[in-house]
């Protein structure tokens, strides 16, 4: 059995001196998708900066546990041998060069590749699975919308030809259909063997694509399990897919109609 | 006419060689943020090298280990200096900047002493006649030199992977991170470009009508940052064009001075920095800066 995509054992993590992360473990399987959940704050994206090694370019830093991808340990590496690890983070925001053409920024993705000979061919991948980028290929990144900078966004990031790819929030800011769509590549990047830690709000897409989730709650794994089981729990249910339950919990939800699905999470 | 001609020439040739010196201010400050007030010495280091090694190696030879050693001096001081000092703000670097620039000129200027050191340049004090427009050919090669190393630099920063990492870094540093771009191997070339680009252009400051190096001639380097700043710190494209202005507005002034009042005692001098001024004034970001537009 090959080792496991992504193994966080223990993981403490802080912005001077304020602790964000408070000994987290969790694992990614070689070829699977897993979700992180938790409301603003959790320490999710800290969690996937962490993980990259940009850290102290947000005034943070690893204080403690271990990080292991494929076997190798990332703790402490700098971010350029941690993309060469086969890591690769797609930051919440998108992020695009929005100076550079999408051609650019799609090489850009290809600096840290282990091997940049391969560049043309991740680059044929990637305009297969978003046919927009080539059509857009030279245009201002900064001129594509929304659900097009997200494409772009993931899209540079399968130019490094990662074993695992880190996805914060995909899905923020887009029309339903738009992350529908990109839900559908999720799916398809993974069914070609590309590991995904995906981290969202939108609780009832991640656990459709996923196959393990964890809740994050103030910087520590309040729960996890199969994306099933937690998909059924009653506080998963309350509090993330917003699904009222019966029993002692309600009083806390405030007024009944607070509670209806939002037509986001539905999407 | 022909005064006008021969003025416009040789104020485009120093303004092609004041836009390698201002390239070298926004390469720098892209990459890293930092106004680079240690150029000046990456300069004048770059012209003493030439100056003291041609007269045992050869000319050619010379440029190559000016050039060389220019870059190396300023990937040091990225390395050595800058670097230590990444959690600090960028003014506050800008100043170190200016501390570096004191201490490689003084040194510099003490081993240079009262002397004018001649570049042994092969151009000397030859001149061409033109439709009798007569032009020194030291500034023909200063235009074509330069224009020559700007136009690799250029093609260098769109197509190769150094210039979209570079790019990349400039727009978004964290995110270029994430790329796997090596954000210190980016800054430290910027800084060894700069000092390369300064090197050439500490030749073309030195040669004909110009007798030769001397400690004075960082000040001329300094007429470049105004050129910089015209076209806006962060554009290239600017710089070129900052460059070029200066370069003939000066040549005007001098050659006018006989003419009208105004031009006389010096004018020349501080023309770059009038005309930065004006420039500021009526727009705050420079001709092609967009810094503050893109954060607004």
């Amino acid at each position: 059995m090959s080792p496991p995509a992504l193994r966080v054992r223990d993981l403490t993590a802080a912005y001077g001196p304020v602790p964000a992360l408070r000994g987290i473990t969790l694992e990614v399987p070689a070829g699977g998708v897993a979700a992180v959940l938790g409301g603003n704050g959790a320490g999710k994206s800290t969690l996937l900066r962490a993980l990259s090694g940009v850290l102290p370019f947000h005034g943070g830093a690893v204080t403690g546990g271990e990080i292991t991808a494929g076997g190798t340990s990332l703790r402490g590496l700098r971010p350029d041998r941690i993309v060469a690890a086969g890591v690769v983070h797609v930051p919440e925001g998108r992020h695009v060069f929005a100076r550079m053409t999408v051609a650019e920024n799609l090489r850009a993705g290809s600096l840290g590749a282990r091997d940049r000979r391969r560049a043309a061919e991740a680059r044929d991948r990637v305009h297969a699975l978003f046919p927009i980028l080539a059509e857009r290929s030279r245009q201002p990144a900064g001129l594509l919308s929304g659900g097009e900078q997200q494409m772009l966004a993931i899209g540079r990031a399968l130019m490094a030809g990662p074993d695992l790819l880190l996805l914060d929030e995909p899905s923020l800011g887009l029309a339903p259909l738009v992350t529908a769509r990109i839900a559908g590549t999720i799916t398809e990047i993974n069914r070609y063997g590309t590991a995904v830690l995906l981290i969202e709000q939108n609780a009832a897409l991640a656990l459709r694509l996923a196959d393990h989730a964890y809740v994050l709650e103030t910087g520590a794994v309040a729960l996890h399990g199969t994306a099933d089981e937690l998909a059924a729990s009653d506080e998963v249910r309350r509090r993330y897919l917003g699904v009222a339950t019966s029993g002692e919990d309600e009083e806390d939800l405030g007024p009944g109609p607070a509670v209806r699905p939002l037509a986001r999470w539905a999407g | 006419m022909t005064a006008l001609a021969e003025l416009l020439v040789n104020g485009l040739a120093s303004g092609a060689v004041y836009a390698l010196v201002a390239l070298g201010f926004v390469i720098v400050h892209r990459s890293t943020e930092v106004i680079n007030f240690a150029h000046p010495s990456l300069l004048l280091a770059g012209g003493y090298l030439v100056a003291v090694l041609h007269d045992d190696i050869g000319f050619w030879p010379a440029l190559g280990a000016g050039v060389a050693g220019a870059a190396a001096l300023g990937a040091l001081v990225e390395f050595v200096v800058l670097r230590r000092l990444r959690s600090g703000s960028h003014g506050t670097l800008s100043i170190v900047t200016i501390g570096v620039d004191i201490v490689l000129t003084v040194e510099i200027a003490r081993r240079i002493g009262a002397e004018v050191l001649p570049l042994g340049d092969p151009w000397g004090d030859r001149v061409v006649q033109v439709g009798g427009v007569t032009i020194a050919q030291a500034r023909i090669a200063a235009l074509g030199v330069a224009v020559a190393a700007i136009t690799v630099f250029l093609l260098a920063f769109k197509y190769t992977s150094w210039g979209v990492a570079m790019r990349a870094a400039a727009e978004d540093r964290a995110t270029a991170a994430l790329m796997g771009v090596r954000l210190g191997r980016v800054s430290a070339g910027a800084w060894a470009v700069a000092g390369a680009l300064a090197a050439l252009a500490a030749l073309f400051l030195c040669v004909f009508p110009t007798p030769g190096l001397d400690r004075a001639t960082s000040f001329a380097a300094l007429k470049a940052l105004p050129a910089a700043v015209i076209g806006g710190v962060d554009s290239t494209t600017g710089a070129l064009a900052g460059g070029l202005l200066i370069g003939v507005t000066e040549a005007l002034a001098v050659g006018y001075q006989d003419e009208a009042a105004l031009l006389r005692g010096g004018f020349a001098d501080i023309a770059p920095y009038l005309l930065m001024i004006v420039v500021l004034l009526i727009r705050p970001t420079g001709l092609f800066g967009t810094r503050e537009l893109a954060r607004a």
